[in-house]
């Protein structure tokens, strides 16, 4: 499998740790980080930048208010209500789709493109990285995501590795969406909480819709032994093999705080776990 | 008044708190509980309410008539998603690029682009303890999630006290939650990746112009670094919540803490309090 991608539905289970753990034992990958959002994978791996630059993602129009006749034809048009009663148009509500342009019969609205983020690839510890930040405010996260992939794909190519292992964003929408397509496996970190497993039923249907395999770990194992089995049964009656159970433990934010990954540290009960998960996820892999 | 929970990085304890505060001052106060994480609603799990109305969410897809079109293009080269193509004589509709905005349907010459309601997901509102509650669930393979969020808003209208559990992240469900706030509640935890996401989370704010205030939780763990930050930055920090094995517990198996610790009623109490100081 040439390419893995970390996803939870629910945020906070520990993607970016195993992520972390995965960026050790893999041999020959690019590192990916697709939570444009939030983006922390490269908090673990001391990044010194190879290239970088702003991504143009959508477009926003921008009406000169002097040619304006104040005919209001672009804010009947608009179905993101966009543009208010004074005829303002509201960055954050404007999609860019050009529906105001189109109908404005004095041409007083144009598309001009907006910088929406800014994406970066680096040399790590742990081998190349590309990564992208979404700038406060901004949309479009999803075309960030598949900018990223692109990126990471060509350094890829350029370095002649092999494989991708991708860190994911929480949720099921856009940027979610954006990641899994094209990858060759998932796999699915929960929590046993009922609102990881809940979280967890939608991500895996998000996977299955695009016919992607997917894989489960469950993290933090120890804090609910009774939800604990609760996922275990979900996983069973679902098909969704399950690569192994991580218990709780502080040394993992305390290699986090070192900016490392638990597995580069001392042995330890959380770093073992992740060891045997990537061990089951390669057997799994090569059948 | 409405506050509105939010964090740059997900599982910090957004729920716990949005939660916590809206039990705790539902019976001094008129409130209503808005859950604006559409992708992964989960305050429902804690306050299990009767929903008496659901409601879809739409947009509105082109669907192309083959015995009108010319195969002109006009509408692929309106259109800014890539969201149309032309192949050949087919008219390709990529419905997850669409955003529903008309314009091909408005540009194509022959009128041969008629529109169709999609669903992309429902709101849902009823009751939750006694006070007003509204959610929105987004449909599993959508990836809109902000008309959903915005119908959600407007449906709940009200000039009390709302309480918005936000989804986590800084793109534009962030944005459409956050956006009209008179406080931006952001829950954070003492580590690397929740001081990198809060400084994500109060950049996104500050661009709304929204009021900021901290909370962290699972003190304890960590460094001190999310503290000094918000020192720094003069963003008040108004609740601390320890790390505990029996807080973790309660929430594994969906119990509300003021619930099971009565104790904790005071201390959301008097994180209102702080709250009406800070945004006022």
């Amino acid at each position: 499998m040439s390419s893995i991608l970390f996803l939870s539905g629910k945020g906070g289970t520990g993607k970016t740790s195993l992520a972390g753990a995965f960026a050790v034992f893999t041999k020959e990958k690019v590192l990916v980080d697709c939570d444009v959002d939030a983006a922390n994978l490269h908090l673990l791996l001391d990044p010194s930048i190879r290239a970088a630059g702003e991504f143009e993602g959508s477009k926003l129009a921008v009406k000169d208010d002097g040619s304006c006749i104040a005919c209001r034809k672009c804010v009947d048009v608009c179905r993101f209500r966009a543009i208010d009663a004074e005829l303002q148009i509201d960055p954050y509500l404007c999609e860019g789709c050009g529906a105001c342009v189109y109908v404005c019969p004095v041409d007083a609205i144009k598309l001009s493109p907006r910088v929406s983020g800014r994406w970066m690839t680096a040399q790590t510890r742990l081998g190349p990285l590309a990564s992208a930040e979404l700038d406060p405010g901004e949309e479009t996260s999803g075309k960030l995501v598949m900018h990223v992939k692109q990126k990471a794909n060509e350094l890829k190519a350029e370095l002649e590795l092999e494989k991708l292992v991708i860190d994911g964003a929480p949720g099921i929408g856009c940027p979610v969406i954006a990641s899994v397509s094209g990858v060759d496996a998932v796999i699915l970190v929960t929590e046993p909480t009922l609102s990881g497993l809940h979280d967890l039923e939608r991500a895996l249907g998000v996977v299955k819709h695009f016919h992607v395999p997917a894989f489960l770990v469950i993290n933090k194992a120890d804090l609910s032994l009774q939800l604990t089995e609760r996922t275990r049964t979900f996983a069973a009656e679902n098909g969704l093999p399950l690569l192994g159970e991580i218990p709780f433990d502080p040394a993992v934010t305390e290699a986090m705080v070192k900016g490392r990954s638990i597995v580069e540290e001392e042995a330890c009960p959380a770093g073992d776990a992740m060891r045997s998960i990537f061990k089951r996820f390669e057997e799994a892999a090569v059948v | 008044m409405r506050i509105t929970v939010a964090s740059g990085k997900g599982g910090t304890g957004k729920t716990t708190v949005a939660v916590n505060l809206a039990l705790s001052l539902s019976d001094q106060h008129p409130i209503r509980f808005l859950d604006c994480d559409v992708e992964e609603p989960n305050a429902h799990i804690f306050l299990k309410p009767h929903i008496d109305v659901r409601r879809p969410v739409e947009k509105l897809l082109p669907r192309v008539d083959g015995n009108l079109c010319t195969q002109c293009g006009t509408c692929a080269e309106a259109c800014q998603f890539g969201a149309i193509a032309v192949l050949g004589e087919t008219i390709l509709v990529y419905d997850e690029l669409c955003h529903g905005c008309g314009l091909c349907a408005m540009a194509c010459p022959t009128g041969a682009i008629l529109e169709e309601p999609h669903e992309l997901g429902v709101v849902e509102t009823g009751t939750a303890r006694g006070f007003p509650f509204a959610q929105g669930i987004l449909n599993v393979g959508e990836a809109m999630a902000t008309p959903i969020i915005h119908q959600l808003k407007k449906d709940a209208e009200s000039d009390g006290l709302v309480i918005i559990d936000a989804p986590p992240g800084t793109g534009c469900p962030t944005i459409a939650a956050l956006k009209d706030s008179d406080l931006a509640l952001l829950v954070t935890e003492p580590t690397p990746f929740g001081l990198h996401d809060l400084k994500a989370a109060v950049g996104v704010a500050r661009t709304l112009g929204v009021p900021i205030a901290a909370i962290i939780n699972r003190d304890g763990i960590g460094n001190d670094q999310v503290a000094d930050y918000c020192r720094e930055e003069g963003i008040p920090v108004l609740l601390r919540i320890p790390f505990d094995r029996g807080i973790a517990s309660l929430y594994a198996e969906g119990k509300a803490i003021v619930d099971a610790m009565p104790s904790w009623r005071s201390w959301y109490q008097a994180l209102y309090k702080q709250i009406e100081e800070v945004s006022s």
